[in-house]
């Protein structure tokens, strides 16, 4: 981030105190890099395992290679003739499906919501707030009895549905419009005849582009992890995202250390699409939007 | 405009009805078009939330009054009646449910302040002027949000394991005997581990992004006047990071009493985590294990309405704590 860049290159008041420097940057780095070990272990360790056969798993070291990866993989993709992919594949659906949906009604809403007066504002305002207050699982049981009642459950829409429309998502896209998009445009483009969904076209979603992208990313990862709504929602396990397969997986194995191995390597290949997407995408992600938006 | 309509309006009429009337003019004079619109696009909006949130709550409230009553003959199916309070009262009879909430209690109360304590610290290390490796440590210390909680819950399930873990050769070879964590009380220590693995590193980025907008001159100012970085830290930054911290200390509120996926992937590894662990497992019990979808639903609304309670409590302390810091 560029502002840390300016804020590291600031006048050197303190090189006039060379015993400063040295004690001000080496704790508090050895304590960072201490945090990162934690955080980097589980990680590390998963791509190693996932290297071994279950007896290498118990008898060499954490941190060595083993001979097993290719054994592992094919284990993994023909489990249970080749469901895996079909699991993140659902994945993929539910996730880009559900973010889009999430980030073009949240745009949508945010803008009239920043940008329009209309009867009933205060009461909608009043709604969303509640909303992002609102503990989302804890409706995941009432969903999913409506859901079953129309039939809804055991398809897609039973995961899209409930993750399209996201309270939070809409007070970010609110917040993001009211500060990056002026009224006086919104005149302009009346005043030169543009309709207002030409100007919501032209001139206030590119506006709101990069407040879009961070809903998307948030959303993505979101649902890319949810567990308790595709896990209630469906019964098959072909419409199974690789959260649930991975708990089925396991739930069905009992604790038998023979699965040990494939477990571990469906762990790697499910996190490595979303975190090589966090850190490719991490520039692009307006974070300030969620912590600059209750202010 | 408007004293223009007060003079149209009868003298007879009281005030209140004399600002209606004028409401009414204005809105009759700018509605038409824009309006039109903004519901336009306000419309996919809330007919999702109906769908997807109001519906539900409606119904699921109808279903925690009523219950199924045996009509009396062995081949007629049992009907529904309405049963008033009883389901509420059934749930706050059960014993599981005042541990599951106990359970839960504790969980919380660790968490919370584990994560947000952790967060502001790394955050605020992040921040400092000569500390290396920033740009790397950010990224580690967010990777984890990248992680799926039941794959974190999966992977360090794996890392409980005393014959596999790393992280207990690593403490043996220093000579320190670590308990088995997925075994009796020591299960809660291994639940919080994961959701904090998973969580601090959302946290720490957004009160390191929060940190980020604090005026340059206002660091430098205070630096001039002869303080070192910790005072910095505790008087300059700290305060202009208490509203975001807050926010998102709300949000680990609201997820810690959700917490599910976790627990639920660990008791795959232990039979310390029983059905009715947390209060959602239990719910998620009576739902679909016992088939009582009117307990579940009044066990569902009880937990939401205690969690909307407790947001509002943190939001009134975010207000006090504004105001005194203004």
């Amino acid at each position: 981030m560029t502002a840390t860049g300016i804020r590291s290159t600031r006048p050197d008041i303190a090189s006039a105190r060379p015993r400063r420097r040295t004690r001000g940057g080496f704790v508090p780095t050895v304590v960072l890099l201490a945090a990162v070990a934690y955080f980097l272990v589980p990680v590390v360790w998963v791509v190693f395992a996932a290297t071994k056969t279950t007896g290498e798993l118990f008898n060499t070291p954490s941190f060595a290679m083993g001979t097993g990866f290719g054994d592992n993989l094919v284990q993994l993709f023909t489990y249970q003739g080749g469901a895996f992919v079909q699991w993140m594949g659902n994945s993929f659906v539910y996730a880009i499906g559900g973010a889009l949906l999430s980030t073009i009604v949240s745009a949508a809403a945010g803008y009239a919501l920043a940008l329009y007066d209309f009867p009933g504002k205060k009461a909608v305002m009043i709604g969303l707030l509640g909303g992002v207050l609102l503990p989302t699982i804890t409706l995941t049981i009432p969903q999913y009895m409506l859901f079953a009642e129309w039939g809804l459950t055991n398809t897609y829409w039973a995961v899209l549905l409930p993750v399209s429309v996201t309270p939070f998502g809409v007070y970010l896209a609110f917040v993001y419009a009211r500060a990056s998009v002026p009224r006086e445009l919104l005149e302009a483009g009346r005043v030169d005849g543009s309709s207002e969904g030409r100007t919501f076209g032209a001139i206030g979603l590119p506006l709101l582009l990069p407040g879009l992208v961070t809903i998307f990313l948030l959303q993505f990862i979101g649902i890319w992890n949810n567990f308790l709504l595709p896990y209630i929602m469906q019964s098959d396990s072909d419409l199974a995202p690789v959260t649930v397969a991975m708990y089925l997986m396991l739930n069905r194995g009992g604790s038998e250390p023979i699965l040990y191995a494939m477990a571990i390597t469906g762990a790697l290949v499910a996190i490595l699409p979303v975190i090589a997407f966090v850190l490719f995408l991490q520039r692009f992600w307006r974070l300030d939007l969620v912590s600059g938006s209750l202010k | 405009m408007s004293s223009a309509l007060r003079e149209r309006a009868p003298a007879t009429h009281d005030r209140g009805a004399g600002r209606a009337d004028r409401l009414g003019g204005a809105r009759r004079r700018r509605m038409p078009r824009h309006a039109g619109f903004a519901y336009l696009l306000l419309a996919p909006a809330l007919i999702l939330f109906s769908i997807a949130f109001l519906i539900p709550i409606g119904y699921s409230i109808g279903l925690s009054f009523m219950g199924s009553r045996s009509t009396g003959s062995a081949f007629a199916p049992p009907e529904t009646v309405f049963v008033q309070l009883d389901n509420y009262a059934g749930v706050l009879a059960d014993p599981t449910f005042w541990s599951s909430l106990g359970r839960l209690g504790v969980f919380a109360i660790v968490m919370v302040p584990l994560m947000m304590g952790t967060a502001i610290l790394l955050a605020l290390l992040l921040d400092l002027p000569r500390v290396r490796a920033r740009a790397f440590s950010r990224t580690a210390i967010f990777l984890p949000y990248a992680v799926p909680s039941v794959i974190a819950a999966l992977m360090w399930g794996f890392l409980y394991v005393p014959q596999i873990s790393p992280v207990y050769q690593f403490a043996s070879g220093l000579g320190i005997e670590l308990p088995a964590l997925l075994t009796g009380g020591f299960v809660q220590v291994a639940i919080v581990n994961v959701v904090l693995w998973g969580g601090i590193g959302f946290n720490t980025i957004i009160i390191y992004t929060a940190l980020q907008s604090l005026p340059k001159e206002q660091i430098d100012a205070a630096r001039i006047d002869g303080c070192d970085e910790l005072r910095i830290a505790r008087f300059v930054k700290l305060p202009h990071v208490v509203p975001a911290t807050l926010l998102t200390g709300l949000f680990s509120v609201i997820g810690a009493l959700q917490i599910y996926s976790e627990p639920q992937m660990l008791s795959t590894l232990t039979t310390s985590i029983d059905s009715t662990f947390f209060p959602l497992m239990r719910v998620y019990r009576d739902a679909f294990a016992h088939d009582d979808l009117n307990a579940a639903s009044a066990a569902s609304i009880l937990l939401a309405l205690a969690t909307v309670l407790l947001s509002l409590l943190v939001l009134g302390l975010r207000t006090v704590l504004a105001r005194r810091t203004r």
